[in-house]
């Protein structure tokens, strides 16, 4: 599935991301934990395909194709979806008509049918009833006036739409509080199957307790330090990131 | 949705391809008049009309005193003086005399109605065929009117839809009760221009009580090169009635600049209400040098004459190498209403210089304005408004509201407010903003599975929205499209 090989990411000439290699296969919930500027966010937009994230050396492919090669939007088309750690504001365009749009630019550039009017709207309120979130909100100029909490479940109601095969889940559990966590959990939870990968990003342990993880990793200094199984989560939370920090 | 899907498909259309798909030319027969401008070539328009001999009177007039006025230097807008003698002022496709029908309009003309997508078959629409757009055009190819739909159909219920060339002969008397009272012949120089050589344009009357059945519009084409285009539109209506008026236009592309300068009255009398919609899409010049493209510098005002009047102006100002427009409303009568609804988008080398006036008269007159202006490329877009309550206009209200949108780095927007209230009893609000694009809210689109091109118009169409929101619905859906291709190519 994901297969990142030394990877070196600079950010306006600073190198961030400093050899990291990690192989996420379908199926399988990775977990990236790390210290606070460590490079976490910048190996999600690097993902992604954010502008000014320059990669000076390395790879990274989804089943075996090249993502740098794609422009942000072909990797979405692939089956890439970033959950956002701040999600933007698009005043003036309620949620459904972004989801809609996005919805049938991927279908298009895969050469798949449109989802119907009727078809879309059902499967909206399901998963908007899922999520516990009122369809009005879905009207209203996307993510304008939204709390953090709120913001946080139109992404995983935008993933729960789109349906990706890859997911990358930047810090969701900021700004969440407990009942709302384990609401977005479940949502990112009925999309775990054998043949989707999951990279979930995270300072805190807390939200691998809803979303279990095979594999974590621990980030320090651009690049993976130390792997293991979810024990490594446990350990981090008792006894913090310094010794990894100074290993680094 | 369905409408922004179409949004993204034509932007998708359009990559790669032309970017303005109107810019063809119809190859006819032609009749111009000499080049320039003189006393002799008002005589030669008015007669070309068949114009009573006050009408001829009334045009010499305007011209005399047009040649003392000098050309309005306060927009911001750049561009080489204008020669006038280097003009074609009369400029029509050769046809037979007499009453035309449509079975008698050049076919030729009737395919580029087509291809423009303007309706000027009415067999559809009395047949019953659904879907069929029930609207009534008035077709004007550069100095004429060539076509006038529904005009029986119109007038079983006394609504007046003609060229105003032949209102001036058949219902002289509405005409000259009403022509230049409300922008009068020397109110500025393009107007002044315009009283002396307009060759035609759309009059509409709306008798008392009567809600118009259907939507009127104008479609503007200009055709002939090296000609100017003087239109002259003339809408009343009468107490108590109702119609919503469109208006469209389009141009060739070329390298020289074309004048065009039209002047559009509208009348409301008591309880009247007129809802005056535009799609301007001229031909804006080449993006990359500005050569070319349309000077589209016209006055339109509206008169709320009779109490509890109302008039809505909604522009989409999309087109023309430089635009100089302001649609205004005189509010007259006591409690009337003016709304002013603007998104005007320039890209490449245009310039806009566009807004509104609201001049409160009578007492506890309400205005609104709600000027969206988003420029891209290379180009500078002014806002320029007057909010005035004069001393008897106690208890009026203004509510303004102009956001700005900028997109790249090498395009300028500009506010130029004012504000003048004569008396202690009004209310004025203004608000205004202006913002970038914002890369992180592309980046998001993208991220989503949009294009750099559609992620604008995504984006583009979110911030006009309560705009479109305010036009006919025919209209909205080519406006949400024009949006998007105007600012194609606005993103590296």
């Amino acid at each position: 599935m994901l297969s990142i090989s030394n990877l070196h990411v600079s950010i306006g000439g600073k190198p961030i991301i400093d050899g990291l290699s990690l192989h996420v296969p379908a199926g399988e919930v990775h977990a990236v934990m790390g210290p606070n500027g460590a490079g976490k966010s910048t190996l999600s937009y690097t993902l992604a395909g954010r502008a000014g994230y320059a990669v000076t050396a390395g790879s990274a492919s989804l089943d075996g194709e090249d993502l740098l090669a794609l422009t942000p939007d072909q990797r979405a088309a692939r089956g890439v979806f970033l959950s956002f750690q701040y999600p933007l504001e698009i005043p003036g365009v309620p949620a459904l008509t972004f989801i809609r749009t996005a919805l049938n630019a991927q279908h298009k550039a895969r050469g798949e049918p449109e989802t119907s009017a009727p078809e879309f709207l059902k499967r909206v309120r399901e998963a908007a009833g899922r999520l516990r979130m009122d369809m009005d909100m879905l009207k209203r100029g996307l993510n304008v006036g939204f709390s953090g909490g709120e913001k946080k479940r139109m992404e995983i109601l935008q993933m729960l739409m789109l349906e990706p095969r890859f997911l990358i889940l930047d810090e969701t559990d900021s700004g969440l509080d407990i009942d709302a966590l384990r609401i977005v959990s479940e949502g990112v939870n009925a999309l775990r199957s054998p043949d989707r990968g999951m990279l979930v990003i995270t300072h805190y342990q807390r939200l691998l307790d809803y979303i279990r993880p095979d594999r974590v990793h621990v980030l320090a200094a651009g690049r993976i330090v130390a792997s293991g199984g979810p024990e490594l989560a446990l350990e981090l939370e008792r006894e913090g990131y310094d010794k990894y920090a100074r290993a680094a | 949705m369905a409408a922004l899907q179409d949004t993204i498909d034509t932007v998708e259309a359009l990559a790669g391809g032309e970017r303005y798909k109107h810019g063809f030319v119809t190859d006819l027969e032609q009749e111009f008049a000499p080049k320039g401008l003189s006393e002799d070539i008002v005589r030669f328009i008015s007669a070309k009309k068949n114009e009573p001999e006050w009408m001829l009177e009334w045009r010499l007039d305007a011209y005399r005193r047009w040649l003392a006025m000098d050309e309005p230097d306060w927009a911001k807008v750049d561009f080489p003086k204008i020669d006038y003698q280097d003009a074609y002022y009369y400029a029509a496709p050769k046809e037979k005399v007499g009453p035309k029908s449509l079975d008698e309009v050049d076919p030729e003309l009737l395919r580029t109605y087509e291809k423009l997508g303007i309706p000027l078959r009415e067999q559809a629409v009395l047949a019953g065929v659904e879907g069929a757009p029930r609207i009534a055009v008035d077709a004007v190819f550069d100095s004429v009117s060539v076509a006038t739909t529904f005009r029986a159909e119109l007038a079983k219920s006394g609504v007046i839809f003609c060229p105003i060339s032949e209102a001036l002969r058949d219902h002289p008397d509405l005409v000259r009760k009403y022509l230049a009272t409300v922008v009068p012949t020397t109110d500025n120089y393009f107007a002044c221009l315009n009283s002396a050589v307009f060759s035609d344009g759309s009059f509409v009357y709306i008798p008392p009580g009567v809600r118009c059945p259907m939507e009127l519009s104008t479609y503007f084409r200009i055709n002939a090169s090296g000609t100017g285009q003087f239109e002259r539109t003339l809408i009343i209506a009468d107490k108590g009635s109702y119609v919503s008026y469109l208006e469209g236009c389009t141009a060739p592309m070329r390298d020289e600049n074309q004048l065009h300068a039209a002047v559009v009255e509208l009348v409301a009398l008591e309880d009247a209400e007129i809802k005056y919609s535009t799609v301007q899409n001229w031909y804006p010049g080449d993006p990359e040098t500005g050569r070319g493209g349309i000077y589209n510098f016209v006055t339109k005002r509206a008169d709320c004459r009779g109490d509890r009047s109302k008039v809505s102006w909604t522009q989409v100002e999309t087109g023309s190498a430089i635009t100089w427009k302001y649609p205004s409303c005189i509010l007259r009568g006591e409690g009337s209403q003016g709304e002013f609804y603007s998104i005007a988008i320039t890209n490449g080398r245009q310039q806009a210089d566009t807004g509104t006036k609201m001049i409160h008269l009578g007492a506890n007159t309400r205005s609104r304005i709600i000027a969206k202006g988003i420029s891209a490329g290379r180009s500078t877009s002014t806002y320029r408004g007057l909010v005035s309550a004069h001393p008897k206009a106690l208890g009026a209200r203004n509510f303004t509201q102009c956001d700005s949108l900028l997109i790249g780095k090498d395009c300028a927007a500009h506010t130029v407010p004012y504000v003048e209230a004569r008396n202690a009893h009004c209310t004025f609000e203004h608000e205004a903003t202006t913002t970038r694009l914002s890369d992180d809210q592309l980046f998001y689109c993208q991220s989503r599975g949009l294009d750099a091109e559609a992620a604008v118009a995504l984006l583009v169409n979110g911030f006009v929205r309560d705009v479109l929101q305010q036009l006919p619905m025919e209209f909205a859906v080519e406006a949400q499209k024009l949006v998007a291709v105007s600012l194609e190519g606005s993103v590296g």
